[in-house]
């Protein structure tokens, strides 16, 4: 090989090189290991972690994962190819982000659905960026502070650079205040609202008005929502948002310490050419057979640079195949079983937990599913709760304890909580 | 590869389910308020388990991937994705932990995080990572934000304009766009490289940084880097560095060294992580020491980042450790060159010189823009590239040539598979000159031929409709 490029060894592929650039000595890394000793390393990090049972949500949902997923994930057709540019070697991935973007329509109620976006907080930074894109002069957009913390920060992080001014609606009675949307729509200059559909509490919100009030205004009414929960809660499109938004997580994903998830998005029509992201769509080959490809390619930054809807290129695209099979297994029943089962052993838990008598309501007779917030009367629950396998009460900003239950919360497993509760 | 025509809409049928959820064992919750409730139906597909696992298991055969074949693809590094770094990020002991647990329970993934964060600062020679952005461009976009953050701590408020180069990745400009940055760019030279003179008007003090990637997307080492770098920082500005062209430069040159103060990594690329049909990936962000303190400000993703992705990336790391790092550069470099030097007489190579991890052909020689000659366009060559069983190079990028064809083989594949592989660019070739239309119908043997993309786009069909 050497001799057809015309150098006499390795080092002249690097003659162009300023010498001074090139690293003399060892590197500062480990010496290299083995199949087996790369396993027993791997081993001992992964004991260093503690193993309780997860009664925290918070944006990560410990929910059920059907075998069939990892074994399908695994395929390396589908685990080791590249972004599907080629589509008549691409056929399987487009048709699955084809079949995810079918079922976000689905769930969410809205028109068309992207290929993926990285997570719900960059979802919603997305969707603040497009915002603006869509009502042209406008600078503002509103965040609730019903939104989950870090969806809030990351927001706050792309605005401050986008040249976004965030103002914010406040949580009265532990939901979207319809009073504080009002009072901030007055101040002008809207170009979008992010109001959660579950919030920070768990508590499902009334957006009751909340659309015409801000179409009035000529901004858009943003839904950050748990896709799960979508089976049984009134649906972006049921309350006329412009845009859906979330973390496809819920939907069978491990918890994996925060990653790799997936951030979904879907839109009204009219706002199709400003979606950030890949897009799937339906077509015919020469011989008139139905195929996929990436469409509305005009809107990405390879094609348009600086003027792209946005910059993403990588997505997430095999969590959206993740997404799509547990869709798939779970259908209608599966996935209301699940919103069921979580919501049954919550509200059981919850009721459980007062009789202790150690925490007082915080928001009582609103409505939730899976998760609740409390406020706890002995300090350091958390801790107290790690101790006895559990992990469980996530102090809030405002000095609550948060829980919540999923269907692979067993009632032996509540009862054993509640048990260490009580033992303090 | 076969034709397969099913959607999962199509394999339902009324009553079935895939899924196997224990009995409920709690009194029953009330009812959600009738106003919050979905009011309509949820139409999801109705399918059971072997119906599902044939679907999608019919729907993998019609794509290919590393594990097929070969993917000579420039500016993407797809190098082989060792199978122990799946096994690793499946265990049960990483992929249970909740992102929020404190580091008092996350001992050894936070040891992952430290360990990965200071192999990477070996790797090139940068001061401190963040692992937290979830691909390269959300990554790029990071690291403008710190460029930005860095200026705005000092006082220095109006470096509103970012210099890119015209060859750079179309992320560069858009990330810089999305960081409120902007973009002005800087010619190249005819040898492809930047053009130094034409960059020194451009610096003043509204320059945040410049956007480079060395070796630069034709695949050729930046000389002037060190000129380049002493002019920006002079100007107070900062250098970062795109790391989607880091392979060749594993174990040989660190960016840090060469003056840049800021860069990304791809770990699906250099790290070997897979690609997944398009992610997910990682794109970690190093800073020079000057920047460390701008960091906390600055929150991208959900919680850690896509640690499945660096658990990965790190099993790669220490089977590579410091003997074999080394390895990865050199030997992607002279596969490159190998390739390159195998194929110009028979496709344009408009810069001559040696190259680093890839490089740019300007289609065929028989390039079919003369009547009287028969020929292909470089789209031509990569669909027939796919019926002789190799994955297309990337085409029409970069920009700078009509028919750019960027080849990229990685240090990953053996001399016989970049053999065959020449062998059948040649043989594209010779077709081109003696029957044309073999290419222009490719590809002839992948389960669909060229798709209708224009009605695509014209009239888009982007979800599921029964008919």
């Amino acid at each position: 090989m050497l001799d057809k490029i015309g150098v006499k060894k390795l080092d002249d592929l690097y003659s162009d090189v300023p010498a001074e650039f090139l690293h003399k000595g060892a590197y500062a890394l480990p010496p290299a290991m083995s199949e087996q000793e790369i396993r027993d390393y791997f081993a001992s990090l992964e004991a260093m972690n503690a193993k309780l049972k997860v009664f925290v949500g918070a944006g990560a949902y410990d929910h059920y994962t059907p075998s069939v997923i990892p074994y399908l994930c695994a395929r390396s057709e589908f685990l080791t190819a590249y972004t599907p540019y080629q589509c008549e070697i691409s056929q399987g991935t487009l048709r699955y982000i084809f079949e995810y973007q079918s079922l976000i329509c689905m769930l969410t109620g809205l028109d068309v659905s992207n290929a993926s976006l990285y997570d719900g907080p960059t979802a919603a930074a997305e969707a603040m960026k497009m915002a603006i894109a869509c009502t042209r002069k406008k600078t503002r957009v509103l965040l609730s502070k019903g939104l989950l913390p870090q969806v809030i920060e990351v927001v706050e992080t792309y605005a401050r650079f986008h040249g976004v001014e965030i103002g914010y609606v406040p949580v009265a009675d532990g939901q979207t205040s319809a009073e504080g949307l009002k009072a901030e729509l007055a101040k002008d200059d809207v170009a979008g609202v992010i109001v959660p559909s579950v919030n920070r509490y768990g508590i499902v919100e009334d957006h009751t008005g909340f659309a015409d009030a801000i179409h009035a205004e000529k901004g858009l009414l943003i839904e950050y929502c748990d896709p799960s929960a979508l089976a049984v809660v009134k649906t972006p499109g049921e309350w006329d948002a412009d845009i859906a938004i979330g973390d496809g997580q819920p939907l069978g994903l491990p918890l994996c310490y925060g990653g790799p998830y997936v951030g979904f998005m879907a839109v009204k029509k009219d706002h199709m050419r400003k979606m950030p992201g890949r897009i799937v769509g339906q077509t015919v080959d020469k011989e008139g057979r139905r195929v996929f490809v990436l469409t509305l390619q005009a809107r990405e930054q390879h094609i348009k640079r600086e003027k792209a809807t946005s910059n993403i290129c990588s997505n997430e695209s095999l969590m959206a195949l993740w997404v799509t099979i547990y869709l798939s297994l779970m259908g209608p029943e599966g996935l209301k079983e699940v919103n069921r089962l979580s919501c049954d052993g919550a509200h059981y838990l919850y009721s459980e937990l007062l009789k202790t008598g150690q925490f007082e309501e915080v928001f009582p007779g609103k409505p939730f599913l899976k998760e609740f917030v409390l406020k706890p009367k002995q300090p350091k629950l958390q801790e107290r709760l790690e101790k006895a396998g559990f992990f469980a009460a996530l102090p809030t900003e405002e000095g609550y304890v948060s829980f919540c239950v999923t269907e692979k919360r067993t009632k032996a497993e509540i009862d054993a909580l509640v048990k260490a509760v009580m033992e303090g | 590869m076969k034709y397969y025509d099913k959607l999962i809409f199509e394999c339902s049928k009324e009553g079935r389910c895939g899924y196997s959820l224990p009995k409920n064992a709690f009194p029953a919750a009330g009812e959600l308020p009738q106003a919050l409730r979905r009011q309509a139906p949820l139409d999801l597909p109705q399918v059971s388990e072997p119906d599902v696992v044939r679907h999608y298991t019919n729907l993998s055969q019609m794509n290919f991937g590393v594990d097929t074949g070969f993917y000579p693809l420039g500016s993407c590094t797809m190098k082989y994705n060792p199978k122990i770094n799946e096994e690793m990020a499946a265990l049960q002991g990483f992929a249970g932990l909740h992102p929020l647990m404190p580091a008092r329970l996350t001992e050894g993934a936070c040891k992952v995080y430290e360990e990965m964060d200071k192999a990477l600062a070996a790797i090139t020679g940068m001061y401190k990572f963040t692992l937290a952005p979830c691909a390269g461009a959300h990554g790029e976009l990071t690291g403008l934000m710190l460029m930005r953050q860095y200026h705005i701590n000092r006082g220095d408020l109006n470096r509103t304009k970012v210099i890119v180069p015209d060859s750079a990745h179309g992320t560069n400009p858009a990330s810089a766009a999305v960081c409120g940055l902007e973009v002005v760019e800087v010619k190249s030279l005819e040898n492809g490289r930047i053009d130094v003179e034409a960059l020194k008007p451009l610096l003043g003090p509204d320059i945040a940084g410049i956007m480079m990637t060395n070796p630069n997307t034709l695949g050729l080492f930046e000389t002037e880097i060190k000129t380049i770098a002493a002019l920006v920082h002079e100007a107070g500005g900062l250098l970062y560095y795109d790391g989607a062209n880091m392979n060749p430069l594993m174990g040989v040159v660190r960016p840090g060294d060469m003056g840049f103060d800021i860069m990304h990594l791809n770990l699906h690329k250099t790290f070997s992580t897979p690609h997944g049909g398009g992610g997910p990936g990682s794109g970690p962000v190093g800073v020079a020491q000057k920047l460390v303190d701008c960091l906390p400000s600055i929150r991208v993703s959900a919680f850690h980042g896509n640690f499945g992705v660096i658990l990965r990336a790190y099993a790669y790391i220490l089977s590579l450790g410091q003997e074999h790092l080394r390895k990865v550069g050199e030997y992607a470099v002279l596969s490159a060159n190998y390739i390159k030097e195998s194929l110009k007489d028979v496709y344009k190579l408009p810069i001559e010189g040696v190259c680093k991890h890839e490089f740019v052909f300007d289609g065929l020689i028989n390039d079919g823009a003369h009547d009287d000659v028969p020929g292909a366009t470089t789209l031509d060559v990569a669909k027939r590239l796919l019926d002789y069983g190799f994955h297309a190079p990337t085409i029409y990028f970069p920009l700078l040539f009509h028919q750019a064809l960027m080849i990229e083989p990685t240090e990953t594949e053996s001399k016989e598979t970049i053999d065959a592989f020449i062998d059948v660019m040649r043989k594209i070739a010779a077709e081109a000159a003696q029957d044309p239309n073999i290419l222009h119908e490719a590809p002839h043997n992948t389960p669909i031929s060229r798709p209708d993309e224009t009605t695509a786009a014209r009239n888009p069909i982007l979800k599921y409709q029964e008919n």
